[in-house]
């Protein structure tokens, strides 16, 4: 993306300082409330994705990546991993594959909080995304 | 029956840690001595139940793999898969430990070769303790493809690679024909364990699809067992080393074909196509093997077409038999299902002798550097131990005492006369042929005996290693051989020991109805008196010897066969003309060009969902049952049609694009108005990264040009784009209007209490239908590999090319 000729974006460049840190803010919460409201893995791993191409619009793809030392497709591959991992809990219980439990913990500072599974399943699904759609991005961005 | 199971495993299960083994003790240890424990113990294993088997048992065991298919390992330990079971894992141990001292841990990749060769010992054992026909035909392949490796084991040469390609292909194409003739069976039997078939013989062989299934099983056993036209692999596979050849290619694989024929022979025989189908298919390969294996000049083609021959002889026995199960044989059943007899007493020595054949023409090779007879000669003096064991092996080929071929050759002249008594399936007119075929076949069979022992072994030598330190093989090597040859002389003596142990069992479970009625019955001597047997064998020695002796003479009329009718030529005609064809073919829709792959595409779409949607009468328009539509609906969707048209009149790309994600948004906001947030939080965010990815891929797009194309090609574009348009609101239309399946949204009524979860959308997607999320972001990562592989693989062939 630096095919444009230094281009007087300071406008831009300060807006997305603030701005990145709400939607990265926005995806968290979008991933957490998922379990309760509106959002989830797949939905917050894609706003985070959009954070991240918001970044790759305005510094180029070659900065931000010196500074997100990750190999996307490792994020990929780890996100499916433990999307299938969570699905073998249950076979070594003898319950079909991908079944999910949940229930009611204390947990200090947070009180009495509900934990799942499915959740880490989510996480899965969030980092498959990530992961995925980064590869793709930087793939093609990259190809000139 | 589970430590069969693993017995049976073993080999694979070994396999496994092979690399292992060959990482930690490579060079020092041959790591063949490890591997030599497979073998041995599997032999020992099933020495064990032949006591069982003895007693009249069959013992049978299942492992369930695809029960809702049928498909099953299924496996029965009986008289005849014994025989097989004990000469795959004997002659296995002696091909191993022959192996040792023949491939050099320096220089070959053992640990390959070793894989393979578990890989071939374990799917063989599988095949034939199969009693599933579908486990059986996976194990079939198998042994195909382990064949294909190790004919290929020496992949950097291209004889090697263009023999195993050819031994693929054509037993490949004889495994499908087989497979598609088991799927006949099994329509016909709605069984598909073999045992169970063999009760509903009556029903199949009355059944309309019984000839066909009959023909396709047979295309498979004859192309696994080289049976003519299908012999061409064989000689090719001789590429492979040699310890493969004594293995694969003549004691074991090539006799799949072979018992599938006596495994299935209680279901097909008994009428006139099998009998002469199978007989004379076994008859002609006899004899073209056996005239071919004379003017071959490499020692180990020369045991190529022997081997040929003989399975044809095996084959032809099989097919003279089954006249035992003709309904009207009546008494003279016995006298007919001696061939069966006579055809597990062949196998079995033909494995032992030509597996001794095979090693020593190893040895021959390894210490002379050649296997051309033209160069060989005199080794006599100088290798006698490998004179000895290759004059005990031809001998017994050529069926001289006192060696168990002549035995087995003389039980087959008997069932050639029997079978010239025949008077039916026309044998009273042309039945007098077949024992004057088989006679002449052994006269040749005799020839390139005596050419292989004493071209090799007397004479002046010319090989290139002459009068330097050519010498005896290691003991070592020399052992395998030894026993076989051992066993050809320890057979003649004591036939009736092996017979009653293993063969009488194996031939009871070929013909277990003639079995049970205890007609079976057989006494083995060397000397019977002056019966017409032993005139023919005396005939075949004089003439055979005469022959030999004027070689020279007469060898020439091997040049007047055209060469352009040799069955390679054929084959070879046929895999050209198909390539041509097929590239033409492909080459007449595969373009190169992605418009054209679209019209592809849209043509289809638009053929079969609009055609569904006619012929099923699916177009339901059922407005009334629809929510009020709203003012702010109204604005959004015409808003979506201005951006829809701005799209198709675009100057620049740019527009059309921001265009297209602008329509998005707005399909993201009537989300809105329906009240699906989640959906619309997904769709605004999926829209917004792939307008990104347009812009990026925008950059590689030239500018649009006005379209300067035909009228023609316009108006094919535009029917196009009117008819899937059409198709499409069509669909939309109808969608409301039609229920196939009844709701599943009861389903999810209580998702709090089920998944914890209050956000049903989320409980669907991760707990309800979680399998589809795991499946989607699998497909999700793939395609991002796929992606990033295609961009940097195109790249760094573009570097490669420039550099």
């Amino acid at each position: 993306m630096k095919n444009v000729k230094e281009p007087n974006d300071v406008i831009l460049r300060i807006v997305t300082g603030v701005a990145v840190i709400i939607i990265l803010t926005f995806a968290i919460n979008l991933f957490v409330s998922g379990h309760h409201n509106p959002g989830g893995g797949f939905i917050g791993g894609l706003t985070f994705v959009s954070a991240i191409v918001l970044l790759f619009l305005v510094y180029g793809i070659e900065k931000i990546r010196n500074n997100i030392p990750f190999d996307f497709k490792v994020v990929a591959g780890v996100g499916v991993l433990i999307a299938v991992l969570t699905g073998v809990r249950g076979m070594l219980v003898k319950e079909p594959f991908l079944t999910q439990i949940f229930g009611h913990v204390y947990v200090p500072l947070f009180g009495e909080t509900e934990l799942a599974t499915a959740v880490l399943f989510d996480v899965g699904v969030a980092l498959a995304v990530i992961g995925a759609s980064l590869t793709i991005i930087i793939s093609i961005g990259d190809d000139r | 029956m589970e430590w069969f199971f693993l017995m049976m495993g073993l080999p694979f299960l070994f396999a496994l840690i092979v690399p292992t083994l060959y990482k930690r003790f490579t060079p020092q240890i041959h790591i063949g001595w490890f591997v030599l424990a497979i073998p041995l113990s599997v032999f020992v294993y099933l020495l064990s139940y032949i006591p069982l088997i003895l007693a009249g048992e069959t013992l049978w065991g299942k492992l369930p793999w695809i029960p809702s298919y049928g498909i099953d390992l299924t496996m029965t330990i009986d008289g005849l898969s014994m025989v097989f079971g004990l000469i795959i894992s004997g002659v296995g141990f002696l091909v191993v430990l022959y192996s040792i001292y023949y491939l050099s841990p320096k220089k070959e990749a053992l640990h390959n070769f070793y894989i393979y060769l578990l890989m071939f010992m374990g799917a063989m054992l599988g095949l034939v303790f199969s009693d599933n026909i579908f486990g059986l035909y996976v194990f079939w392949e198998i042994t195909s493809v382990s064949s294909f490796l190790l004919i290929a084991y020496w992949f950097q040469r291209e004889n090697s690679r263009a023999g195993a390609l050819k031994s693929l292909l054509i037993t490949v194409f004889g495994g499908f024909c087989m497979l598609a003739g088991f799927i006949l069976l099994y329509i016909i039997t709605d069984t598909s364990s073999i045992r169970e078939m063999m009760g509903q013989v009556a029903q199949i062989q009355s059944h309309g699809l019984f000839v066909p299934a009959m023909l396709l099983v047979l295309l498979g056993a004859f192309t696994k067992s080289a049976q003519f036209p299908f012999s061409i692999w064989l000689p090719d596979a001789m590429e492979a080393p040699t310890p493969v050849s004594a293995y694969l290619h003549s004691a074991t694989m090539v006799k799949a074909g072979i018992y599938l024929v006596a495994r299935l022979t209680a279901i097909f025989a008994g009428g006139a196509l099998w009998f002469w189908l199978v007989s004379s298919i076994g008859l002609v390969t006899l004899f073209y093997g056996a005239i071919n294996a004379v003017r071959q000049t490499d020692l180990k083609a020369l045991l190529a077409y022997s081997t040929v021959s003989q399975l044809g002889l095996i084959m032809s026995l099989l097919g003279l038999g089954s006249a035992a199960l003709w309904p009207e044989a009546g008494n003279l059943s016995g006298l007919f299902a001696l061939a069966f007899f006579a055809a597990v007493f062949h196998l079995f020595n033909h494995a032992t002798f030509k597996g001794c054949l095979f090693m020593v023409v190893g040895i021959i090779d390894l210490e002379t550097g050649t296997r051309d007879i033209r160069k060989l000669g005199g080794l006599m003096y100088i290798m006698p131990v490998s004179f000895t064991l290759t004059m005990v092996g031809t001998l017994s080929m050529a069926g001289l005492p006192p060696f168990s071929g002549f035995l087995s050759k003389e039980l087959f002249f008997t069932a050639l006369l029997n079978a010239s008594h025949m008077t039916f399936f026309n044998m009273e007119s042309i039945g007098i042929l077949i024992p004057i075929i088989a006679w002449i076949a052994s006269i040749f069979t005799f020839i390139y005996c005596m050419i292989m022992l004493f071209k090799t072994f007397t004479g002046k030598p010319h090989y290139p290693k002459v009068g330097k330190n050519v010498h005896e093989a290691p003991v070592g090597m020399l052992i395998p051989p030894t026993i076989l040859a051992g066993l050809v002389l320890v057979v003649f003596f004591f036939p009736n020991h092996l017979a009653q142990s293993i063969l009488l069992p194996a031939w009871a479970a070929i013909v277990p109805g003639l079995a049970q009625k205890g007609i079976l019955q057989v006494q083995i001597s060397a000397w019977h008196g002056l019966s017409p047997e032993l005139f023919m064998t005396v005939g075949v020695v004089i003439i055979g010897a005469f022959l030999y002796k004027n070689l020279s003479k007469w060898q020439g009329i091997y040049h007047w066969y055209p060469k352009s009718l040799t069955l390679n030529n054929i084959y070879y005609g046929f895999l050209k003309g198909m390539e041509s064809f097929s590239g033409a073919v492909t080459q007449r829709y595969m373009t190169g060009s992605v418009r054209d792959y679209l019209v592809y595409i849209f043509i289809f779409i638009v053929m079969i969902v609009g055609g569904a949607l006619l012929l099923g009468q699916g177009f339901k328009f059922a407005p009334f049952q629809d929510a009020p539509v709203s003012i702010y609906e109204i604005a959004l969707l015409l808003a979506m049609v201005v951006l829809a048209v701005t799209v198709l009149f675009a100057r620049s790309r740019l527009t059309s694009i921001l265009a297209v994600g602008a329509l998005g948004y707005m399909v993201a906001f009537l989300f809105v108005l329906f009240r699906a947030p989640d959906l619309a939080l997904t769709q605004l965010v999926v829209e917004t990264v792939t307008t990104v990815l347009f812009l990026l891929c925008f950059y590689h797009l030239p500018k649009i040009k006005k379209d300067n194309s035909s009228w023609r090609v316009k108006a094919t574009k535009g029917t196009i784009a009117l008819g899937m348009g059409l198709v499409m609101t069509l669909v939309a239309l109808s969608v409301n209007g039609s229920r196939f399946f009844p709701s599943i949204s009861w389903f999810y009524e209580n998702a709090y209490d089920l998944a914890g979860a209050q956000n049903i959308v989320n409980a669907i997607l991760v707990d309800f239908r979680g399998v589809d999320t795991m499946l989607e972001i699998l497909v999700l990562t793939m395609a991002g590999l796929g992606v990033y592989i295609l961009v940097k693989l195109r790249k760094e062939g573009e570097e490669r090319e420039r550099t």
